[in-house]
């Protein structure tokens, strides 16, 4: 029993799943069991892009206090544009779009990482800076005009394997592979370890350099990457498109067992605390709740999970 | 009673547990007025955690403690242990490296307020600072964070003895001169015994028995959170202040296995580097296999040219070349050592993660066998390898960083100081695997501020300044011959 | 008195000038006089009282929430939720400031009390700021959508008079901005408690063996930055016609950027409030100077972003400078 007790204890991301499957529990019992695999079909295909740019962000909020990328949003927003401008709505384009996307997520991640280097500056300021002129950068590119992305495209990321949406298998095969290499790479453990003490981490022969670089250019990639999924799934790119991830990116690594402090990451949990964030949306919905009730309970449930899974204990 | 003289504070039964770890088991302890008692132990003998507990940083499970004969109630604290004039200088340093000296100052002593508080603050400490180390040239409105390790600690020491609304009648030093220079260490002592021969009292701890011998009236030998010796000073020497504290073997045995080593130059060199403030082309010379010592003051650019060798690992660089891998062995443990969320097992692995990799990841069954492999050979004493790192006691903790850097590819170990606050039993079993190693042909650079560490090594550089001043053989090493390259003034040559 | 014991504090005072770290203190005020004579430059008729006015009109605002900011960033914390607090505060004075003046004042503290409590959740929980004043940022922008769905809401004479006063000779934005730096400069620098505020983010452990309360200071400082983004608030619908639940979205942001443009470090309690204050006037002036350029306002935000950058590549090269 005390060894059940400790190994949950060990897993704070358990408690993130705990809380997704008591909040959808929740919402069916108002519906009276009705729709309950629906909402678990929409809370997959949603929380896919959610955990696609939360497992960047948790790779830099990992490598230590101060590291968060800010300019999230922004990529969203300007690969998006970039890949639907260039798919042109055409099938025949759809690899030049996401290679394009990808592009340029690891452009926004290379001046990012160029600013945190040769400015010797918080990278969260950086990022934040970043964003900003990436902002405009994306304005100015898609004159606000909408695309619609390729019909293959367009089906590609909104197909359903028996409910399961085919993208958000992607996704968990993808946050498999993206567990291996945090724990079992020399890239993860760098990351870690540069999370736990920069300097002592240098001093053990760690690549800190290359390993923050790897870090902020994947981040940025991802979020490029998901800019033209959110794009292709809701049927054409906007400029407020990824304005909910900055925030939604932070909860759910906090949420899904990752330190803020740095040095301690959990993939699962990210899956789990997207499932649950989306999950409460959707419950306060079902309740009737309007949008200020609802935004002021999601975020008390943000406070109150983060303060039952506890801050940052000391680790002895 | 065995002391007839009014005491300062007397504790008695003191208990305290840290889980099921028992750090003090019943402890008494008596301070005398005009008294400087000396606190000596290993790591882990429970010192620090009685400190704590008089300072009222810790509170105690059990126990009485008593100052100026009052029985201090349940709610004994760090206030309290001000207010009644006990002042605590800790290991670590617990200055605001933000605020200036003089608002460092302030933060200790609650009446400093209302206008002309910053004033009265700059006064008083600089008043501290010229009376226990004249001519420290410290400025009370710089920022402590700009200022060297031994001025900050300077100002800590200065800060402890300052009065404002409470006098100051114990002053607790928790391994005061770690981070002094040899000056200012025997500055601060002598201050210590002014104020004493003044009718104050002190508690000092330091791991220079030399410093213990000379400037205690009393000592108190700690062991296993017990006291096991308490006698006046000049009743002890070396060897049996060694002997109390539980260690068979003391220092003086170092001595006795000085290597017989094969004329310098046999070998090829390995390290080659002028520090970066060199004037005239000298250069610190390593050849493979070879034992070099790095002395001098604390603080003169030793640690940088160790980091520098470090950069250069592998390259050949104008100033500096180091043929190979290089690893380092930190001696400031908690920032520039430990990794402390991994365990022992992971924070030796660091070093090897890139050996240890098998079709692109690391390969755990090797992992777990080296850091087992290292465990028995350094006897880093822990129930379980994957334990976290903190469990272990300060000496365990360095036995890792040690295995860290023997446990991989390097053949070119870099040392800063790694035996700083470390007891002299973990200390005989790390000297003898050194030299093992060299034995096997790897090179060492050791970083020292213990004269007698450098009996390990085969030659020794001194630096001042930043600059090497002396290029010692081991056939010519003497302590004297240290002291006088470390203290000599500049211009001549 | 000996010679020496009256020559020392003058030295010391003489050694303070030829730090070199003086030029990084100086660069806030450099990066803003560059910006204004760039401005002048392209339209001398800005360098006039009215001018003046009308480009600095919304520093006010800015310049409140980016010394509350700086409050939290002292204890290394971070707000992400300075923004929707002010924009609630915007709302909650729309709803009743002139028709129950003392209600609203009694709210307002309640905020301003909510806001040292969340200081008092983060210290005694010891959570991260970033996710609780996230957390936080929902819920003041939840209860402002429901005080206020749509715009609306009425703004008191006496406030829009006081946004709009013509002193004589220097305009309103420049005394109240100077008047909020000398405030906040004498709180935190130049009071003693404010450099026991200071230590506990330089070292909050000497702070807290020294026999200081780590949890008092950390809800002072959290309610003194509640005080600062009550203050914004105010000041913001003094300028508007219609307060709304969004109106000071972009004050998260903008508040982390003053502060950090101000020469205020993101970790260990080193921050000028003063710099803050020029950080916070310099971004607000950076768009002024883009309609004086005739740029397109979609690069508005890019340009406190590359001004941001410039400024920071600056310090960089002093800090390479000094580093010699």
């Amino acid at each position: 029993m005390r060894a059940l007790a400790a190994r949950i204890g060990n897993k704070p991301w358990l408690l993130s799943f705990a809380g997704a499957l008591a909040v959808w529990l929740a919402t069916i019992l108002f519906t009276e069991g009705k729709g309950g695999g629906q909402i678990i079909t929409a809370a997959l295909a949603f929380s896919t892009f959610t955990v696609i740019v939360g497992i960047g962000q948790m790779f830099v909020i990992t490598t230590g206090p101060g590291n968060v990328d800010l300019s999230i949003p922004s990529t969203i927003a300007l690969a998006g544009g970039v890949a639907m401008k260039i798919m042109g709505g055409q099938d025949g384009l759809i690899w030049l779009g996401l290679l394009a996307c990808i592009g340029a997520g690891l452009a926004v991640g290379t001046f990012n990482y160029i600013l945190i280097r040769l400015l010797k500056i918080p990278p969260i300021i950086a990022t934040l800076s970043s964003s900003l002129i990436v902002m405009s950068v994306a304005i100015s590119y898609g004159r606000g005009l909408q695309i619609k992305p390729p019909p293959s495209f367009a089906d590609f990321t909104t197909a359903q394997v028996a409910g399961v949406p085919m993208l958000s298998l992607c996704a968990i095969l993808f946050a498999m592979i993206m567990a291996v290499i945090l724990e079992r790479t020399v890239y993860g453990r760098a990351t870690l370890a540069i999370g736990q003490n920069m300097r002592a981490a240098h001093l053990a022969g760690v690549k800190v350099e290359r390993t923050r670089c790897i870090t902020y250019l994947m981040s940025a990639a991802f979020a490029g990457l998901c800019g033209a999924l959110l794009a292709g799934f809701s049927g054409g790119n906007a400029l407020n498109m990824g304005e909910e991830y900055l925030l939604a990116t932070i909860a759910v690594v906090v949420i899904g067992g990752t330190s803020v402090a740095g040095g301690r990451a959990n993939v699962p949990g990210i899956w789990g605390a997207a499932l649950f964030l989306y999950l409460l949306v959707t419950m306060l919905n079902t309740y009737g709740a309007s949008a200020g009730v609802r935004l002021v309970l999601t975020g008390l449930i943000i406070i109150a999970m983060i303060t039952l899974a506890g801050g940052d204990k000391p680790s002895r | 009673m065995l002391h007839a003289t009014e005491k300062i504070v007397s504790l008695s039964g003191m208990t305290k547990s840290f889980g099921a770890v028992r750090a003090l088991a019943k402890v008494d302890l008596t301070v005398g007025v005009g008294e400087c008692l000396g606190l000596v132990g290993h790591n882990g003998a429970g010192k620090s955690t009685l400190i704590n507990l008089l300072a009222g940083t810790l509170a105690p499970d059990g126990g009485e403690i008593r100052i100026s004969g009052q029985a201090q109630p349940a709610g004994y604290g760090v206030r309290r242990a001000s207010a009644l004039g006990i002042r605590c200088v800790f290991q670590e340093l617990s200055l605001c490296p933000n605020l200036s000296v003089a608002e460092n100052t302030r933060i200790y002593h609650k009446s400093l307020r209302g206008w002309g508080w910053r004033g009265s603050a700059a006064e008083l400490i600089r008043r501290g600072l010229d009376e226990i180390f004249p001519g420290h040239g410290i400025s009370p409105h710089a920022t402590v964070g700009d200022l060297p390790i031994g001025d900050r600690q300077m100002v800590e020491i200065a800060r402890a003895f300052t009065v404002t609304d409470s006098p100051t009648r114990l002053v607790i030093l928790d391994e005061p001169t770690s981070s002094l220079d040899a000056v200012a260490g025997k500055q601060l002592l002598t201050y210590v015994r002014k104020l004493v021969a003044e009718g104050g009292s002190c508690l000092l701890t330091s791991h220079l028995l030399g410093d213990i011998l000379d400037y205690c009236d009393r000592v108190v030998v700690m062991k296993d959170g017990g006291v096991v010796a308490d006698r006046p000073a000049v009743e002890f020497d070396r060897e049996s202040l060694v002997a109390a504290m539980g260690n068979v073997v003391s220092d003086a045995r170092i001595k006795a296995h000085a290597r017989v080593t094969a004329q310098r130059g046999a070998m090829p060199v390995v390290v080659k580097a002028v520090p970066k403030l060199q004037a005239d082309q000298a250069a610190l010379v390593a050849h493979k296999g070879e034992i070099i010592g790095l002395a001098g003051l604390a603080g003169h650019g030793q640690t940088r040219l160790l980091l520098q060798i470090f950069e250069a690992a592998g390259q050949t660089r104008a100033d500096t070349n180091a043929a190979g891998p290089v690893a380092l062995v930190a001696g400031d443990r908690q920032n520039d050592g430990v990794l402390h969320l991994w365990s022992i097992a992971r924070n030796i692995s660091v070093r090897s993660m890139r050996s240890l990799v098998n079709m692109g990841l690391i390969d755990g069954a090797a992992e777990a066998a080296l850091a087992s492999k290292w465990r028995e050979r350094i006897r880093i004493r822990t129930p379980d390898i994957d334990n976290n790192i903190l469990s272990l006691s300060g000496g365990n903790q360095q036995k890792v960083l040690f295995a860290r850097a023997l446990g991989s590819d390097a053949g070119i170990i870099l040392m800063d100081d790694p035996m700083r606050g470390v007891d002299v039993g973990t200390k005989l079993e790390v000297y003898e695997l050194i030299r093992a190693e060299a034995e096997a042909g790897r090179t060492f650079i050791w970083y020292t501020t213990e004269i007698e560490e450098l009996n390990n090594c085969d030659h020794v550089y001194v630096m001042r300044d930043g600059q090497i001043v002396a290029d010692i053989a081991r056939a010519e090493l003497t302590e004297e011959k240290v002291l006088q390259a470390s203290f000599r003034e500049g211009a001549q040559t | 008195m000996t010679d020496s014991v009256l020559s020392s504090p003058l030295r010391d005072r003489i050694d303070m000038l030829r730090d070199p770290r003086l030029l990084r203190r100086a660069l806030p005020a450099v990066s803003l006089a560059a910006i204004l004579i760039a401005i002048f430059l392209i339209n001398d008729r800005a360098m006039s009282y009215r001018g003046l006015d009308l480009m600095l009109k919304y520093a006010v605002p800015i310049a409140f929430a980016t010394i509350a900011q700086m409050f939290i960033l002292t204890v290394n914390d971070l707000d992400l939720s300075i923004g929707a607090f002010v924009g609630l505060v915007a709302c909650i004075a729309g709803t009743w400031l002139v028709d129950q003046p003392v209600l609203c004042v009694l709210i307002l503290a309640g905020c301003v009390a909510s806001y040292a409590a969340v200081g008092a959740l983060i210290h005694v929980r010891r959570l991260p700021s970033i996710v609780v004043t996230l957390g936080m940022s929902f819920v003041w922008l939840g209860i402002a959508v429901i005080l206020m769905p749509t715009p609306g809401g009425t703004v008191p004479e006496w406030l829009k008079g006081l946004m709009s006063w013509k002193p004589p000779l220097i305009p309103f934005p420049i005394v109240a901005c100077a008047a909020i730096a000398l405030v906040a400069h004498v709180l935190l620098m130049e009071s003693s408690y404010g450099a026991v505020l200071r230590g506990a983010g330089g070292n909050a452990t000497a702070i807290d063996r020294a026999g200081w309360s780590l949890l008092r200071i950390r809800m002072s400082m959290y309610a003194l930055a509640g005080f600062f983004g009550v203050l914004s608030g105010l000041s913001l619908i003094g300028l508007t016609t219609s307060p709304d639940a969004h109106i000071a979205d972009r004050y998260t942001l903008l508040s982390i950027a003053g502060v950090i443009l101000g020469g205020g470090e993101f970790v260990g309690g080193r921050v000028s409030p003063i710099g803050a204050v020029i950080g916070a006037v310099t971004l607000t002036l950076t768009g002024s100077f883009l309609i004086f350029m005739r740029i397109s306002p979609d690069w508005q935000i890019g340009a406190q972003g590359a001004v941001l950058i410039v400024v920071l590549a600056l310090r960089a090269l002093i800090k390479l400078r000094e580093g010699r």
